[in-house]
This record gives C-alpha cells, sequence and structure tokens, in this order.
C-alpha cells in the first residue's frame, strides 16, 4: 500500500511537471469516473464471495475441488472461472472464498487463469473492440488449454513443496 | 443493450441468486453472509481508490514507444519474451494493456509476440498483481499463482507460431 501509494505520488508529480496542472486533473476526473462507475460491481463480488462461502457446502467442495479432485476439479475450476460474470472484484474474492471452503491451489489456480484468459467479461468489453474479433478469438482459442495446465502444474509443484499439505 | 449493461445484469442476477439460497438457509446465514461481504468492500475500496486513480498517472509516465518497439515479427523468442517481461510490467487496466496490443500489431508486431503479450499482462501484470490480487486473496497463494504462470505465454506464443494464427 505505502509502495504504491508512493509510486502514485511519484508519477503524479511527474504528469504535473510535464503537462501542467491540466494533465493532473484530466487523468485525475477520467480515474475518478472509472472508480464511481465500478464501485457497485466491488459490491457485488463482495457479497457474491461471502455468500458463496457461507452457502456452499464444504465438504463438497472439498471433494469436488480439493487436493484429491483430479483432472475433474481442474476442469471444474476452468468452467467455473470461464462463467464468472464481473471482474477482478468479483473472481478474486470469490476465488478467496473457494480456498477458504477448502478447493486447493490446482483448482483455484485453474479457475483463476480461466477467469482472466478465456473468461467473456474482459473480452467482450474491452479487448474485441480494442484488437479485434479475429485476434481475440484466436487468442481465446489458443488459451483453452491453459488454465488446466497451470493448474496441474500448480498442484504438481504444490505437493512437492508443502509435502505435508501444510494449513493455512 | 451495452456488454458492459448485460455484465452487470449477470452480475448481480448472480448475486441475488446466491442471495436467495443464503434467505433459505435461514435468517442468520443471510445477515452473516451480509455483514462479511459489507465488512469486504469496506476494507477494500481505499486500496482499490489507489489502485484505480493512481493507475492512470502510473500509465501516462511509462512511454509506449518502449514497450511496442521490440515485437517485431523477426525478433522471434528474444520478441516472445520482451513482449512477457513488459506484459508483466504494463500498468493500468484493461485499456492500457489492450491498446499496447493493438498498437503493436498495427505497427508490424508479430502475431505470436503478440499474443505473448497480451497472454503475460493478462496473467501476471504486476501491478494488477499487487493491488488487486494481494488485497482480496491470501499472499501466499496469489504469489504461488503468478509463478506457477510464467511458463504459459510461451506456450500460448509456441502455439500460436504452430498453427500459423491469428
Amino acid at each position: 500500500m505505502i509502495v504504491i501509494g508512493a509510486l502514485v505520488a511519484v508519477s503524479a508529480a511527474l504528469v504535473y511537471r510535464r503537462d501542467g496542472i491540466d494533465g493532473v486533473t484530466e487523468i485525475l476526473t477520467h480515474d475518478l469516473s472509472l472508480f464511481g462507475g465500478i464501485l457497485p460491481r466491488v459490491l457485488a463480488g463482495c457479497l457474491l464471495g461471502a455468500f458463496i462461502a457461507e452457502i456452499l457446502p464444504h465438504e463438497k467442495v472439498s471433494r469436488s475441488l480439493g487436493p484429491n479432485s483430479g483432472l475433474k476439479g481442474l476442469l471444474i475450476g476452468t468452467a467455473f472461472g470461464a462463467i464468472l460474470p464481473g471482474g477482478p472484484f468479483t473472481a478474486y474474492p470469490v476465488a478467496s472464498a473457494l480456498l477458504a471452503v477448502g478447493a486447493d491451489f490446482g483448482a483455484t489456480i485453474a479457475m483463476v487463469v480461466s477467469w482472466t484468459l478465456i473468461g467473456y467479461g474482459r473480452a467482450v468489453a474491452w479487448e474485441i473492440p480494442i484488437m479485434g474479433t479475429d485476434f481475440t478469438l484466436w487468442r481465446i482459442v489458443i488459451s483453452l488449454p491453459l488454465p488446466v495446465l497451470a493448474g496441474a502444474l500448480g498442484r504438481f509443484v504444490y505437493v512437492r513443496i508443502y509435502p505435508k499439505g501444510e494449513a493455512e | 443493450m451495452s456488454a458492459a449493461l448485460l455484465i452487470d445484469i449477470i452480475l448481480w442476477g448472480s448475486v441475488a441468486a446466491v442471495g436467495f439460497i443464503a434467505f433459505q438457509r435461514g435468517r442468520t446465514v443471510l445477515t452473516t453472509s451480509l455483514r462479511e461481504g459489507a465488512m469486504d468492500f469496506v476494507n477494500i475500496v481505499p486500496r482499490i481508490a489507489l489502485g484505480v486513480i493512481g493507475s492512470g498517472y502510473i500509465a501516462a509516465i511509462i512511454p509506449q514507444e518502449v514497450i511496442t518497439g521490440w515485437l517485431g515479427p523477426n525478433s522471434g523468442w528474444l520478441g516472445v519474451l520482451t513482449a512477457v517481461i513488459a506484459g508483466a510490467a504494463t500498468p493500468g487496466g484493461p485499456v492500457v494493456g489492450f491498446s499496447i496490443g493493438a498498437v503493436a500489431l498495427k505497427a508490424g508486431g508479430g502475431p505470436p509476440q503478440v499474443i505473448a503479450y497480451v497472454v503475460a499482462w493478462a496473467l501476471f501484470a504486476f501491478q494488477r498483481v499487487m493491488l488487486w490480487e494481494i488485497p482480496f486473496m491470501p499472499a501466499r497463494f496469489v504469489w504461488f499463482r503468478a509463478a506457477v504462470s510464467v511458463p504459459f505465454p510461451f506456450l500460448a506464443a509456441a502455439i500460436a507460431m504452430a498453427i500459423g494464427k491469428p
């Protein structure tokens, strides 16, 4: 937090020196409106995470997404990440909730990676308009196997770093 | 109907759906989760404020041509490596990352390199990891996930080279 705060202050000072006060206020207004726009989604994400943590049956999650869930767990994580609505403010609280109720690192990695790479939210809202449909679709096709591979690699490394299944 | 509105509807629809399930489990389940969700929200808002408002300034002082210069189609694996590092270093929100990718593509960047850039940026852009992932998730998980993700932009570039698309 402090490092980022300092970084932001230095950057703002540099913008001020280069563009004057107009440059600083222009970025500020733009980012403030962006901030106002995402606040409701942040609230929705936090609520979604809290509800999911509360209503998901722990034994069931650890069975279907836990360390012994195998390829199926990774595929469920991938599918879940791909259909999860909203931005980082939704995906990360939900991922955190899954970890808390018994999903292992592998399945949660599959979910987070799937959400960033093949989730439709960012692709529809930003990537298609900016990068074009052709690039975006090929990029997604190429990315399809990656969440499962990342989750499998995560699981493979995890059991070697924490052989005793170290608690949180 | 705009995509953003559609996403908002799906998002709040999901909140309402899981909220209804919680309500059916009983009033305590509902109020507990509402309180926890609200507490998370209150804790996270200042960090997001700093991240969103600050990222504009950070993005403004990084010259984009530095990032786009090294990704030409003949740059090969060195270009891919550069793209991955550039992706990790790119600050700002989705607009910044995709805009740089689009500029690189238009300025003659090779598609595998641009794929590597976009995938690396999506997987472990440093600023997003710091500002978004760390506040929401256990730090140990975040670093672990980022480390495990390192090979995948290279794999994506390799697949792009192999299939000759996009």
